[in-house]
């Protein structure tokens, strides 16, 4: 084991690398751009025997990546922004396709206005498109995860594509000292790589051909089946490579504080950390509230936030996005996921900032915090949506 | 070309019939000698266009290889991913051919076939042109010809066609080729000798399709043949630099030996009542086209 | 490979398909038009078989052209294309539903 200090977009090369991926297919768009480039150094300086497939699109760059999983290797993209939503058809192909593959989402915001900041817009849209979505926090679990999004996104239980999230700037081009493990134990912990079934002209398969609405029934409802079966997945390769490493998250939420807590704050990505700054001073100040970070959306975590929020007396979700006309995406997933359990719900508000960028500091969830318990305290309840706005007048 | 292959023997268990195609359909007719070249050592990426259809629902297909079904824009892209996959997995002796119609071809799929030409990825692209797009109903595409009448040109489409081929010639690819359904023997060559080259290699294909062009399904051949001999399609290859003719195109170096072009333009229902003007249009397309092929012969 | 393939087949629907014959019915039920050839005219010399869309013509050494009528859609290319003229499309008795 050797600490680094790694940007998050280094930390997703250098596990990429240490995954051994044989494809690479990308095309560059900031803040993505130094993950590409860095794998291209590998590549061409020896580090890492693969093929950089340079494409002129992003809807080539999965296309390309796709095939190369068809044909059993390993293979590797990333995005952002607007190449997410260009390689949207793809996005959609490849989890349908049952294929194995691993994708870095450097979320930015989607323009118009052009602006190359984080929110979430970008990787929320791709809710329904049948992948895998997990969202790191920093250097150091983006690192993890990416090892980790081979492992899940290969188990025969599941063979469904994973993304990874992570922050603009804030994380990808931020360092943060990494624990990089020995490449033996990531060869031996992570394996070969296996996938459904493979297209390299050793027995005539077809892939694809049209087929009628009941076997295409069959093969959307089974990709529902895997990711049920990708939650006990997820948990277990968090154990394993806790095992291994020496470091686990917890599954996929992340509990900080919680234990006692009578609020909580949800939410997911860099800024967690600075809720979690914001809930040590809220303690000290003796407010009762911890942390629950969100790291895979998908599948959706619905009996871990039951388990950590039923009995909550308020639960403040902040996003950074919205579903326009409605609320934020991981609310409205909390809210009908936590029904699966109990029809008494708590009280739950969803808080929408950071959209386009907006700093948000650990001042900013204190107040957010505090607005909100204080509130409820004080027997009132503050409407359930609301835009917490930077430039607001004050 | 060298001897002449003995097609039938190698076609027999390539596409198999009960297939979906039209009667007359000139799509199985190519993909025969695709196989009987190659086999079942083939791996087709086929985006979607009438082949998606002609070759039948799951869980069967008609095509005795590989088949890859992909997005319409995406054929070029996922061939370039599969020939680097095979590799680096140390898979030889596998040919992957990207077969796709003229619109998944010239229009929308014309940046991801002109990015695998760039970096020269090693695998036979194949442009099948039925002149529009059969799949969602006959629509012009950019390779229609002008004067031809699609649903979406009711009165013949204006502009003329995209050749697509000289664009591919202008990527410096190693291999470039024409070739047409009505000879397959001059097809079976060219892609075997594609087959045996290094790098990106293009064919593009001339296949009439009887209910896009309205003619008779038996004619598909008949009226293939008649676009050679009139002069409107030539087949030749491009390579070390220069355009060499092929052997059914060859004496038409000499116009006169040309038929007039009205002999291929008369069976197609898509061409009736086109005006004078149009015609001319045409033909001077057809002489502009053997110009330019004999400069290119130099 | 296959093993690979077989387990996932197990695990898991996956739009996976396998060449076959026949994939969208047979024809002959409703075919209007059928090629009948003249054996005494062929001269064995492939051209229907080359073209034929379906490959349901097939020349026998000894023997010569014979038609699949499962699967020959009549759509008369081979007779079209034929030389010798050994082929010709004669109505089918029994056609439509
Ligand atoms: C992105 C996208 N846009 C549109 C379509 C609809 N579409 C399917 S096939 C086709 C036309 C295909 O034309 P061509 O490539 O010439 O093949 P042909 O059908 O003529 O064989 C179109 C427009 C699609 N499948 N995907
Ligand atoms: S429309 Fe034309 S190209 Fe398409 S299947 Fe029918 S005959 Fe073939
Ligand atoms: S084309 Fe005619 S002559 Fe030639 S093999 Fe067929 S039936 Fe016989
Ligand atoms: S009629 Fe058409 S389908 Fe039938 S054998 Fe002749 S060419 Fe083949
Ligand atoms: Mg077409």
């Amino acid at each position: 084991m050797v600490l680094k200090s790694l940007t998050g977009n280094y930390a997703v090369a250098l596990a990429v690398k240490m995954a051994r991926v044989d494809v690479v297919a990308a095309y560059p768009i900031t803040p993505q751009t130094t993950i590409v480039e860095k794998l291209a150094e590998y590549i061409d300086g020896g580090e890492l025997d693969a093929i950089m497939i340079r494409v002129e699109s992003e809807h080539s760059a999965l296309a390309a990546a796709y095939g190369s999983a068809l044909a059993g290797a390993r293979a590797f993209t990333a995005t952002s922004s607007h190449g997410l939503l260009y390689m949207y058809e793809w996005v959609n192909w490849v989890s349908r396709a049952r294929v194995p593959l691993v994708m870095a989402i450097v979320t930015r915001t989607i323009g118009p206005p052009w602006n190359i900041w984080t929110d979430h817009s970008d990787y929320y849209e791709q809710r329904d498109t049948g992948w895998i979505q997990g969202f790191a926090m920093d250097s150091q679990e983006v690192f993890d995860m990416t090892l980790q999004a081979f492992k899940i996104s290969e188990d025969p239980r599941v063979y469904l594509p994973v993304m990874i999230g992570l922050d603009a700037f804030i994380l990808s081009h931020t360092s943060m000292p990494v624990e990089v493990p020995e490449q033996e134990l990531v060869d031996e912990w992570l394996g070969a790589r296996t996938q459904g079934f493979i297209i390299d002209g050793s027995e005539a398969l077809i892939h694809g051909a049209l087929s009628s609405p009941e076997y295409t029934e069959e093969f959307i409802k089974d990709m529902g089946k895997a990711m049920e079966e990708a939650v006990e997945v997820i948990r277990e390769v968090d154990y394993s490579f806790g095992r291994t490493f020496g470091r686990s998250y917890g599954g996929l939420v992340e509990l900080y504080k919680c234990s006692d807590a009578k609020y909580h704050l949800v939410l997911m990505g860099a800024w967690a950390g600075d809720a979690m700054e914001a809930v040590d001073t809220l303690r000290e100040q003796g407010y009762s509230i911890g942390v629950v970070r969100v790291r895979y959306t998908r599948p959706f975590p619905g009996e871990e936030l039951y388990k950590a929020l039923s009995s909550s007396k308020g639960v403040i979700v902040v996003e950074r996005g919205v579903s326009f006309g409605s609320m934020g995406p991981m609310f409205l997933d909390i809210a009908g996921n936590m029904l699966k359990y109990s029809r008494k719900l708590p009280y739950m508000r969803n808080v929408i900032a950071g959209v386009g960028g907006v700093n948000v500091t650990y001042k900013d969830f204190e107040y957010i915090a505090k607005e909100t318990i204080d509130y409820i305290e004080s027997g009132e309840e503050p409407s359930v949506m609301t835009w917490y706005h930077a430039r607001r007048s004050k | 070309m060298s001897s002449t292959p003995t097609l039938p023997r190698d076609m027999r268990n390539t596409v198999l019939p009960g297939h979906a195609a039209c009667h007359g359909c000139p799509i199985p007719m190519g993909l025969k000698v695709v196989g009987a070249v190659f086999g079942d050592k083939v791996i087709l990426v086929v985006p979607a266009c009438c082949t998606s259809v002609v070759l039948g629902m799951h869980p069967g297909t008609a095509f005795n290889g590989s088949v890859i079904h992909v997005a319409f824009a995406s054929a070029a892209a996922v061939a370039s991913g599969i020939s680097a996959g095979l590799f680096k997995r140390g898979v030889r002796g596998v040919q992957v051919v990207a077969w796709a119609g003229d619109g998944g071809t010239a229009d929308i799929g014309m940046a991801s076939l002109s990015g695998a030409a760039e970096r020269n990825d090693d695998f036979i692209y194949v442009m099948y042109d039925n002149e529009a797009y059969m799949n969602t109903g006959i629509q012009r595409s950019s390779a229609t010809p002008a004067g031809a009448w699609t649903t979406t040109t009711p009165l013949g489409k204006k502009e003329s066609k995209k050749d697509v081929t000289k664009i591919l010639i202008a990527h410096g690819v190693p291999y470039v080729a024409t070739a047409s359904i009505a000879y397959p023997h001059d097809f079976y060559n060219k892609l075997k000798k594609a087959a045996g080259i290094r790098g990106f290699k293009f064919i593009y294909l001339h296949a009439p399709c009887p209910v896009g062009w309205r003619f008779d399904p038996s004619l598909t051949v008949k009226v293939a043949k008649l676009a050679v001999e009139t002069g409107m399609i030539i087949l030749y290859e491009y390579y070390d630099g220069k355009i060499h003719i092929s052997g059914p195109s060859r004496p038409l170096l000499d116009k006169s030996r040309r038929r007039p072009l009205i002999e291929y333009l008369k069976f197609q229902g898509r061409f009736h009542g086109i005006s004078e003007g149009e015609l001319r249009n045409l033909e001077s397309y057809v002489d502009s086209s053997w110009e330019w092929v004999k400069k290119f012969m130099q | 490979m296959s093993n690979l393939t077989k387990k996932a087949k197990s695990l898991h629907k996956i739009p996976i398909a396998r060449p076959s014959i026949g994939v969208a019915g047979r024809t002959g039920t409703w075919r209007w038009m059928k090629p009948v050839v003249d054996l005494s005219k062929c001269t064995k010399c492939y051209q229907c078989e080359i073209y034929c869309p379906d490959n349901s013509i097939s020349v026998e050494a000894l023997k010569g052209a014979v038609v699949n009528y499962e699967y020959c859609k009549g759509c008369g290319v081979c007779a079209e294309v034929c030389p010798a003229k050994a082929i010709s499309m004669v109505e089918e008795e029994q056609h439509g539903p």
